[in-house]
């Protein structure tokens, strides 16, 4: 039975810290975390006597429409009582696949207790030790769930002993994943006890549920349930037991408030000083410190435009407040301040830390940022900085097949792009075809199913997709030189491949361009081997991955071209000469220069070309190849199949990186290159008759082998409208 | 016989064209017009196809850089290259010429007016007392080298020629006022006590025309006034003779007891 509650009475035990729990459900695919989720949504709520009104006079099934939507977007603010206390439970919304993009992280961030989602027939799988390692990673404690015991009774048709000790295997495997990935400190803290109540099983699709404690305070045993379950007594089941009251009694035992949470989990969450009075008022959950709220998520509200959410970490927000964006580096005015209860946002005037808010007006706000008032912009460490993400690696054009549906399309797109920062949306000016980018040809599947649904189903052309590639090189020299076309000026740079510990400390975002730049000496130093005196000469680093360095002493003028040059380089590394993709681990070093003393020979027109041809002469000069993306395949596929995978992984120039056997199935990590990916799905899914499960995510960059690599350049010149052959070093060098 | 040749037009129209250059133009198989470094409020292209009696092809920034099709030309016929003010002034050439002379074409230079040459005189000061000069850029960023020129002839007591940015493809060309205004936003930033508002400079617009104008006064008055349209330059007067003092208060209207200061 949904609860009914006044909006202030809502936000009096908001307020009321030590009643709030925040969670989010964490499973494997098909595990079940939607339908837990459902159930969770239809059992409790927060709904005020106004919207419930309104609720009835609606249509049931649009409000299970609007409900099914809202539960795959939002975060969701709950209502639980127990033991004569109220609690407000804010569930936060996890991805539904896998993914590594950092959506895991964020949601993670933002949560004190995750409800891990096992089926009991299945087990615990990759995915399941994934997001409990990622869990780890960010002190979210987690509780387990074992779904789909219908499945052992009915389908698998176990004796109540077997189906015991299917159980307590998962809970033994459960808790030696915590014992592997868990901090000391919480290894025997966060081990999971069933006679506790940490542990819940149940059957999401019919909605009942227990932990032993419940059944215990019923009198009964667990015999009994199966008992029931046979005799089909599943309306008994969902009466006595049902599912929402076992996951949220657990979650009010065994997950910790906000104010107890922030103690441990903001110092190994947070890289900011601890003992600064932000840092401070983080750690107690301070409603009257300065305002911290970390945005997990932003989605697209169809009337009210960006719908920002995420948690107040410390301080009070009121509507009407000016917010500053710590990674977007802008001010808005919060416009409207909001919860999610169920599928309805209502708004409040104002609300306080240790709880999940949703902004309007943040337009700039994306998922991930750090908002602050604009006093503390300088006093705030931002929870993540503007990460040199891997960038999409694979890109599909699309039309709608009527032009009629073209803005339906248009206003999909733009929502997705605010909603899913990773996925990147653009207009090739040429064709006047939309071009989606994503991380890989699994992140591009989920968008076009996303699209299709969100268009309600419009009818989508779609080019085969194309894979981006890095210009990159092995060899060094220089220096090479630059001549502006009026030949005032010259410049000499050398080129050399940027060294692997460097790749990664940009990659990791542990170096970046504006950065303390003694700090950035100092661990480039003695993590990658850096010259110190080079190390400071730092000038830019580039969101592809390269680096620009000025190494002369004291040139004249210099200061006064640094930005052009900057700017030359950047435009250069998006484009390499090889095929016009970006170049990657490309370090360059400014070692001399002469440059006019007038201004006006040496503006940008000049400046500009003389850098892309030292750049462009000496990349091509020092073995330059071409990176293609690879992506790891994680997957379970019984052993009969497992020649027909290896014989597809073979054909597809794969690489098997390890395989273990787990019960009957077998666990195969290998790594393929995306253009081969393609069909991979279908030719997996009939090599196995569908019986395989597995996961992709992006692994690396590789070079493409060199019986492949002309041809390769030679195919993607072609498709840009390019003459078919690269431009040598010496059509660089100026007279 | 196969030659390049480098004729100055001078500062106004196409009579600006000396007889020797004329003659060179006239007998050269092709004539070029380079037509990006300078304004000539004065220049009709058809008339001075006329005079010369052949077409004459304008060649942008990008063909005379490049240099080599010119260069081609030059090594098997007469090529003319006909440039706004004097060829080697204030625009530079020079590269285009050490590349003819390195190929072995013959190159014949025809001298005509430029600013640096017109813009002394024309406002009454004297050549030998002016220092460096350097080009006021848009701050696209802002370059402080005209700061750091003014800085040092001053401190010699010497004039500063100034020559105002112009971007005769994009149609954009700085006016005296923003000149000024950029001079005192390098103080602003630099704090060097070397540009003030009350300070004495001379504003030259369209210099060697019919319509050339001189005023010399406070740089805070200058700033406000329209000297109208292109070229501008600007001219910050160091230590004065006193006929130059007088040539500013003559010629360019400037107040007597501020000139005084500088005597």
């Amino acid at each position: 039975m949904p609860k009914y509650k006044q909006t202030e009475e809502i936000i009096k035990l908001m307020s009321n810290k030590l009643n709030v729990r925040n969670i989010g459900t964490l499973a494997h695919v098909d595990h079940g975390k939607t339908t837990l989720s459902d159930s969770l949504l239809a059992g409790a709520g927060l709904i005020s006597q106004k919207i419930a009104a309104q609720a009835l006079a609606l249509d049931y099934v649009e409000i299970e429409q609007l409900r099914q939507m809202t539960v795959k977007a939002a975060n969701v603010s709950l209502l639980h009582e127990k033991n004569d206390q109220s609690y407000v439970i804010n569930l936060i919304d996890t991805p539904g696949h896998v993914d590594f993009t950092g959506h895991v992280t964020r949601s993670l961030r933002v949560m004190d207790g995750g409800i891990v989602v096992v089926d009991s027939v299945e087990g615990v799988m990759t995915q399941t030790e994934t997001v409990l390692r990622q869990a780890m990673d960010e002190k979210v404690r987690p509780l387990l769930y074992v779904n789909k015991v219908d499945r052992l009774i009915k389908e698998l048709r176990l004796s109540p002993q077997e189906i015991l000790e299917r159980l307590l295997k998962i809970i033994r495997d459960f808790n030696a994943l915590l014992e592997t990935y868990a901090d000391p400190e919480f290894k025997d803290k966060w081990k999971v006890n069933p006679d506790k109540g940490q542990v819940a099983f149940g059957s999401a699709l019919h909605k009942w549920g227990f932990t032993l404690p419940i059944i215990k305070a019923k009198g009964m045993k667990f015999s009994d349930v199966i008992d029931a379950y046979n005799k089909g007594d599943i309306e008994r089941l969902q009466k006595e037991f049902p599912l929402h009251i076992a996951i949220l009694d657990m979650a009010v035992d065994h997950i910790p408030n906000p104010v107890e949470a922030q103690k441990y989990r903001i110092p190994k969450i947070w890289r900011g000083d601890i003992n600064s009075p932000i840092g401070k008022a983080m750690l107690n959950c301070d409603e009257n410190g300065p305002l911290v709220i970390c945005v997990n998520k932003v989605i697209v509200d169809p009337h009210a435009g960006p719908v920002v959410t995420g948690r107040i970490f410390s301080g009070t927000i009121h509507e009407g407040e000016q917010l500053y964006g710590l990674m977007s580096k802008s001010e808005g005015r919060v416009q409207q301040v909001s919860l999610y209860m169920g599928p309805y946002r209502e708004i409040c005037p104002e609300m306080a830390s240790g709880n999940i808010v949703a902004l309007l007006g943040l337009d700039n706000a994306r998922a991930g940022e750090t908002l602050v008032r604009p006093a503390d912009k300088d006093a705030m460490f931002p929870f993540e900085k503007m990460k040199y993400i891997s960038d999409p690696v694979v890109t599909v054009a699309i039309e709608p097949k009527y032009s009629r549906d073209l803005p339906k399309l248009i206003d999909a797109l733009h929502k997705m792009a605010i909603e899913d920062p990773t996925l990147s949306v653009k207009i090739n000016q040429e064709t006047g075809e939309y071009l989606i980018a994503g991380m890989g040809s699994l992140h591009l599947e989920i968008a076009l199913w996303d699209l299709k649904q969100r268009t309600g189903g419009i009818e989508i052309t779609t080019t085969p997709p194309i894979v981006v590639y890095r210009e990159s090189l092995t060899g060094a020299g220089g220096p090479f030189e630059g001549k502006s076309p009026n030949k005032h000026n010259r410049l000499y740079l050398k080129v050399e491949p940027l060294n692997q510990e460097t790749i990664d400390l940009i990659q990791q975002g542990v170096i970046y361009e504006d950065m303390d730049s003694k700090e950035r000496v100092r661990i480039l130093r003695e993590k990658a081997g850096w010259d110190n005196e080079e190390a400071k000469g730092i000038w830019a680093i580039d969101s592809y991955v390269n680096v620009l360095v000025d190494a002369t002493k004291g040139l004249q003028y210099i200061r006064e071209i640094k930005d052009t040059i900057i700017q030359a380089f950047r435009l250069n590394v998006s484009e390499g000469p090889l095929a016009r993709e970006p170049i990657r681990g490309l370090k360059v070093l400014l070692v001399d220069a002469n440059v006019h003393e007038d201004p006006a020979h040496r503006g940008p027109g000049q400046i500009m070309p003389a850098i892309r041809d030292a750049m462009f002469c000496g990349f091509l000069s020092c073995n330059p190849i071409l990176l293609e993306p690879i992506i790891k395949l994680d997957m379970k596929v019984p052993q009969d199949f497992l020649g027909g995978v290896t014989r597809i992984i073979a054909g597809k120039r794969g690489k098997i990186i390890s395989m273990d056997q787990v019960g009957q199935v077998m666990h195969l990590v290998s790594e393929i290159p995306v253009s081969e990916t393609f069909d991979l799905s279908d030719q997996l899914r009939s090599a196995t008759a569908g019986k395989a499960f597995w996961g992709t995510e992006f692994a690396r960059w590789s070079p493409v082998p060199s019986s492949m690599l002309a041809d390769t350049i030679k195919k993607i010149r072609e498709r840009k409208g390019l003459s078919p052959n690269p431009p040598t070093p010496q059509e660089f060098m100026s007279m | 016989m196969p030659s390049l040749a480098f004729i100055g037009l001078g500062l106004y129209d196409e009579k600006g064209i000396s007889l020797h250059g004329l003659e060179i133009a006239k007998s050269a198989e092709i004539v070029l017009l380079e037509s990006y470094t300078n304004i000539m409020p004065g220049l009709n292209l058809e008339s001075l196809g006329k005079m010369i009696g052949k077409e004459i092809r304008l060649i942008g920034r990008r063909e005379v850089e490049d240099g080599k099709w010119i260069l081609d030309a030059a090594a098997k016929r007469e090529v003319a290259l006909l440039v706004a003010g004097d060829p080697f002034v204030a625009t530079t050439h020079v590269d285009l010429r050490l590349r003819a002379i390195k190929r072995g074409i013959r190159v014949e230079v025809v001298n005509a007016p430029s600013i640096v040459s017109v813009a002394p005189g024309a406002v009454g000061l004297q050549n030998y007392k002016f220092g460096k000069s350097a080009t006021i850029t848009f701050p696209e960023p802002l370059s402080l080298v005209p700061y750091e020129t003014l800085r040092i002839n001053r401190s010699l007591g010497l004039h500063s020629l100034f020559f105002l940015d112009l971007r005769v493809e994009e149609g954009r060309f700085m006016k005296a006022g923003e000149a000024i205004r950029l001079l005192l936003d390098m103080e602003a930033k630099q704090r060097g006590g070397v540009v003030s508002e009350e300070m004495l400079m001379v504003v030259l617009a369209r210099a060697g025309s019919p319509s050339q104008l001189v005023r010399a006064g406070k740089a805070a008055v200058l700033e406000d006034l329209d000297f109208g349209p292109p070229p501008h330059s600007l001219i910050v007067p160091g230590r004065l003779h006193f006929m130059e003092a007088e040539a500013l208060v003559l010629i360019g209207g400037a107040d007597e007891d501020l000139v005084r200061g500088y005597l």
